[in-house]
This record gives C-alpha cells, structure tokens and sequence, in this order.
C-alpha cells in the first residue's frame, strides 16, 4: 500500500512552539500557584484585614478606616517611622559608601585579596540572631560589655550604648551595616571587573589621574550596579528588625521606643497586643512607602 | 457468616462507646512535660475508656498557635492557658464552663485560694489552675556574709540600706556587683503595682482592674522608691548584666526579686549560695502578686469527649496533682489545704512563696505585655532622661488607661 506512504503526513495537534509554550507554562504554574496562595492572597487580605478589628481569638468585625484614623494619631507611630527613616538616611549612605571603597581598594590589591573578601564576607553568612546577641553583650556595661571593658582600660568613662535613648539606634545600626557590607562589597567588586580595560587604559595614557578615572569611567559603568544595590539595601533598612528585635530588651526596641522600627512595632502590634486589624493597616503604610521610594528610585536612577 | 458479621459491627460500637480520645495542650516545658506525661498516666489507669494526647509547643509560638487553632476550631479538648487570656477566651466562646459534675463551684470557691475567683463567670468556673506562682526576694548569702550581714532584709528600709551595703564598684566607680536588680521587664513591673502602691498606701487599679489609679502620692512615692535606687542610691545600673536574673545567678547581684519558677535555675547554678525570704513589708502592709495557668476545656469537647475532658480537669486539679506539680515543677499548689500543708509551709525554698499567697493580689490585665511597656517607658525616661515622676506617671496612666479602655 504506497498510497500511505505517498500522503503528506497531516500536522496533528501542536507545533513545536506550542508544545515549548505549554512546556513553560507547565513549569511556571508551580511557582505561580505557589506565590498566589503564599504571597498574593494573604497581601490582599491583609489590606481587608487593616480595614477590621481582630484579635485572631474572635471573629473579623469590619470597622472600616478606623484602624488608619488611630494610626495616624498615635504618637509612637510617628516616632517609630522617624526612626526607621534614621535606620534609612544613615544606614544606606554608609553602606554604600564603605562597601565601596573596600571593594575599590581590594580590587587593587593581590596580596591577600583572597583572604580579605572572605574576611567580609563572612558576616554575611552568619545568621543575624546569632550575631545580633553577640553584639548586644559587647555593648554591656562592664564587667560583662566588650566594648566598656575597652574603653575602662583606656581610663575612659563607660558608654551607655543601648541603654541610651540617642545611642541605642546607632549602636543597633552598626552591626546591620557590618553584616550587609559583605554582599555589597562582592556585587561592587563583580561590577568593578565589568569597566573595560581598555577604557582604564587609554584614560591612564591620555594622563587622567586616579580621581578622574574614578569619576568619568569606573562610576559611570558601575552605574546599574549602584541603583540595584540602593533599591535592595533602601528596602532592607526600612524593614530592619532582626537586629533591633534581638538586641533590645524583650525585643521592644530600645529605652522609650528610641530605636523601635516599623516592622517591629508590626510586630508587636501583632503578635504582643493581638490587633491584627492594626497591625495590617501598618504594613500597608510599609507597603506603599517601600512602593512610592522604590518607583522614585527607579525613575530618578533610569533617567542618568 | 452473618453472625461474625454482626459480631464485628457490635464489637467495634461497643469500643466505640467506650473509648474517648482527648487532646491536652500545653507549652514545653521539660518539667511540666514530665508532670503531666505521669499524671496522664495515672488518670488512664483509673479511666481505662478515655485516652489522653499530650501536645507541646514552644513557648515562643504557644499562645499564637493555641489562639489560631482554637479559633479554626482545630484546637485541642483540654488546653493550658495563661489567666490574662482566659477573658478573651470566654468572651469569644472558645472554652465552655465546668459543669458540677467533677468539680463544683462551692468546692473551687471555698479549697482554692481566692483570687482564682476571677475564673468565674455568671457564677459558673470557665478554668482552674493546677499551680499559682507568688514573688519573693533571692538573697545571695555569700555575699552578704562579706558585707557583714546575715539575715535578708524584713522591711522596705532595711532592704534600701542593705542594697547600699551591699553594692560594690571599682575605683572609678564602675559597678562590679549590684546590692538589689532593678529590671522591670522582668518581675519589678509586679513588683511595683501590687505590691509597692499597696504598701505606700494606695490601690494601683479602681473599679475591678477598669480603671488605673497611681497618679497620686502613693503612685508616685512607689514608684520613687525604685527610681531612686538607680538614680539616688545608685545600687545598680540600668540593665546591669542585661537581665537581673542573669546578674543574680552570676552572683553579680545581692538580691533580686523573682518568681517561683525561677527555683529551679537557681538550684541549677553552681557555686551560687542562696536563699528565699518573703518580699519585704513597710509600714507593716505586706502584699503580694500572684499569676497562674489554667486548665480549661474547649468548645470542641461536646458529649462524651467534654465529659471526659471535664473529668480530666477535675484530675489535673485533685490535691494528688497539685502536690506531684510542686514537687517536679515548683509552682505553688492552687489548693489551700494541699500549700498550707506543714512541710510546704516550712520548705526553706517554698516556704516564703507560699506565705506570699496568703496576702496575694492577681492583676487583671487586659494586655500584660503592653501594659508593662508603658510602664518600663515610664521608668526609662526618669532615669535615663531625667523626667519627674509625676509627668512620667502621668504619661504611663494615659497610655495604660488606653489599653484598658479598648473593647
């Protein structure tokens, strides 16, 4: 029977680049049912949930814009987002600037340079609780406090560190930049290996100095790499609370909430007080502020 | 063939009848892990048809994971609960009342020591507690000894002047070890509402616990009394060794007011010499606070399983229970008569918490944990930045009053 043969075999079903298309789909429907149920859905409740009065024990009793209304009249709140933004304005500039240099200076160096990376490094690694309580006995009073040791044996008067309400939030600051400075440095030193030679090069014959080079070539060319490392290292400051959380007595953020962020004040709002209804309504006042800085960071950093 | 058939439907509805399975939670903690495994024990021995599940959860996630399940309705039969939460339990219909069946309300009302009277609504018991805790005053008898002392301290002055005695610094006036911890995030927050005000001649709370009541002389001279031991009499630093517990069993503190679930640390630490004396009196006011942890039984039991879980209760509240608990645990029986027993009374290490009941007072709080906030703010900011007590009082009485205001 040649007639079979003969016949142009007819296409059934798909083409190549449907049944690719379906193959991709198939793998992301995994990964979108999974961010559907733990990520989008609970985010969407959470703007019902600020809209009612809840204690978990009892049922949701809807109480409208109340839980905004006494948020914004509550003078913690203010106090608490006044110091996140301090965590923000002091811990992000910082960072950025010592994560710099570092990762400038080291890509200079080969003696070590092995050595020293994983030196800063390894910060990044440990887990910031652990970490967290290290630091927290360094900045005792003395007998116990690292730091007051020092400074007694130095004939210096003992610091309060966090038991100060002005020095408790700069004494939490600190070991967060420490711990964030590894990631930055390594992102900063990759984006360093990207400027071209040859650019560096022709710079150095055409007589530009070191200031020059750093200025008109290397920043320019490390321009993505900074905007990512701002937008990532704005949001990971606004949301500290690991470090607050475990250095302060009780996790309650420093005497008389001077070092109280708002994630922990969520938190707290949460899970000490039992009102989810407030404590909902906070996180979406964190969400559209991580959303507004974000938009202007992206839009102001594109433009250049 | 028909037969074995019936047979077999008969023989798995008679077990059915007869075997009850209950679920008893509870936060881990070894000691009372242990406790209630060998009480669940016994009680099966004697009601061979009613089986008990025993579950743990870390302390930490306790009260979230117990307030989630319940009101999933995926909670247990039988469940721990702390008194101050007991209110919005009740109030949400979660844990159903005692019937009298096992336990009565006249025999809770007359054998338990009274402040468990606030587990009583419309005259019927929602819970009952196996175990109660009072404070007390931890001595470190070494130190004393070195600073030429031998006896704790029997009143409020004695206890100021035996602090400054006490004390030690270096020469550049660095604190070495503290005459008497001054933490309020620990027991002093107690320490000062019910005991502190009540001595200086007040009330801290008006109408049931509705309403705060220390913006007055009492308040404020109570609350004096323990800023000035920081910012007078200097007997130690805020925070000293992060936690005044941790100063204490260190030997790093004289004397340090705590709980009597704290025994057990201190028997564990070594070479530390201590003892327990009742808490201090003045002007010949003794007074005391008490808390406790209830066993309840949840909405969920109905029928068979809520007659099993109430006999389950009645157990784990017998005078057998309360006495095995105090012996493995170290919380104070809830029953007079099983406390009050001659060598409980005597108990070198028992002894003063339970004298401490007899003159007890319970907080009714609406939120422990914030409200004990307002107040360490309150303490914060006179010592740390100088506030009078008066305006720092006034601002922890507005805020407190807040959360008690709130539905």
């Amino acid at each position: 029977m040649n007639v079979a043969e003969n016949v142009t075999p007819v296409r059934r079903g798909l083409t190549i680049q449907q049944k690719k298309a379906i193959w991709a789909w198939l793998f992301l429907t995994v990964p979108i049912i999974f961010f559907v149920v733990v990520r989008f859905y609970p985010t969407f409740d959470s703007f019902y949930i600020s809209l009612t009065e809840w204690n978990i024990v009892g049922d949701k009793l809807y109480i409208g814009l109340e839980n905004y209304k006494r948020l914004f009249s509550d003078p913690v709140f203010w106090i608490v987002l006044s110091n996140t933004f301090e965590y923000l304005i002091l811990g992000m500039p910082i960072s950025l600037l010592l994560s710099f240099t570092i990762a400038y200076n080291l890509d200079k160096i080969r003696f070590g340079h092995t050595f020293l990376r994983a030196c800063y490094f390894v910060p990044f690694l440990t887990t910031a609780v652990a970490m967290a309580w290290v630091w927290r006995w360094f900045y005792q009073a003395a007998p116990i406090g690292f730091f007051n040791n020092v400074l007694i044996d130095l004939g210096l008067h003992q610091m309060p560190f966090l038991q100060s309400t002005t020095q408790a939030l700069p004494s939490i600051l600190l070991p967060a930049i420490w711990a964030g400075l590894g990631f930055q440095i390594l992102i900063f030193m990759a984006g360093l290996r990207s400027v071209p030679t040859s650019y560096l090069e022709a710079a150095k014959i055409d007589g530009a100095g070191r200031w020059q080079v750093l200025k008109e070539i290397t920043i320019p060319h490390l321009w993505p790499t900074i905007v990512f490392l701002v937008v990532m290292s704005t949001i990971g400051f606004l949301r500290i609370f690991d470090q607050v959380f475990n250095m302060t007595v009780d996790g309650q953020g420093g005497p008389v909430n001077s070092a109280r962020p708002l994630v922990l004040h969520i938190y707290q709002s949460a899970f000490a007080d039992f009102e989810m209804g407030y404590a909902a309504a906070q996180t979406v006042v964190l969400f559209v502020i991580l959303l507004f800085i974000t938009f202007i960071q992206f839009s102001l950093m594109r433009k250049k | 063939m028909k037969k074995h058939l019936l047979a077999l439907v008969l023989g798995s509805l008679s077990t059915s009848s007869f075997a009850v399975d209950i679920e008893y939670w509870q936060y881990k903690f070894d000691a009372r892990v242990k406790t209630v495994d060998a009480l669940i024990e016994k009680f099966e021995k004697q009601n061979p048809e009613i089986n008990v599940k025993h579950v743990t959860f870390p302390y930490a996630q306790y009260r979230t994971k117990m307030a989630a399940a319940m009101s999933a309705d995926k909670g247990p039969d039988v469940l721990q609960l702390y008194y101050g939460w007991v209110p919005d339990y009740y109030t949400s219909g979660l844990i159903q009342p005692l019937s009298e069946k096992y336990i009565s309300s006249k025999e809770i009302d007359e054998q338990f020591y009274s402040f468990v009277q606030g587990m009583k609504y419309d005259g019927q018991y929602y819970a009952v507690p196996t175990a109660v805790r009072t404070l007390a005053l931890f001595w470190n008898k070494k130190l004393f000894k070195e600073a030429g002392l031998t006896e704790p301290p029997k009143t409020l002055d004695e206890l100021v002047s035996y602090s400054i005695k006490l004390t030690k610094r270096d020469e550049n006036n660095n604190l070495l070890s503290a005459g008497l911890t001054v933490d309020l995030a620990e027991q002093d927050h107690h320490w000062w509402r019910e005991v502190l005000i009540r001595q200086m001649g007040g009330v801290p709370y008006l109408n049931d616990y509705q309403t705060t009541n220390y913006t007055n002389e009492a308040g404020e001279k109570a609350f004096a009394f323990m800023t000035d031991l920081l910012t007078k009499h200097e007997v130690t630093t805020p925070r000293f060794m992060d936690e005044g517990q941790a100063a204490f069993k260190a030997g790093r503190a004289a004397m340090h007011i705590d709980g009597s679930f704290r025994l057990s640390t201190y028997n564990k630490a070594r070479r530390l010499e201590w003892g327990v004396a009742e808490l201090p009196s003045h002007n010949g006011i003794k007074s005391n606070f008490s808390s406790y942890w209830v066993n309840a039984v949840s909405k969920k039991a109905q029928g068979e399983s809520r007659d099993a879980a109430e006999k389950f209760v009645a157990f784990l509240t017998s005078e057998d229970a309360m006495q095995l608990w105090l012996d493995n645990v170290g919380e104070l029986p809830a029953r007079r008569a099983v406390a009050e027993r001659p060598e409980n009374v005597t108990h070198e290490q028992y002894g003063p918490f339970i004298k401490g009941l007899g003159y007890a007072h319970t907080t009714k709080f609406k939120s422990e944990a914030s409200q004990r906030q307002t107040l360490i703010n309150a303490f914060d900011s006179v010592v740390l930045q100088g506030i009078s007590v008066k305006d720092a009082l006034l601002k922890a009485s507005a805020e407190e009053q807040k959360i008690l205001d709130k539905k």
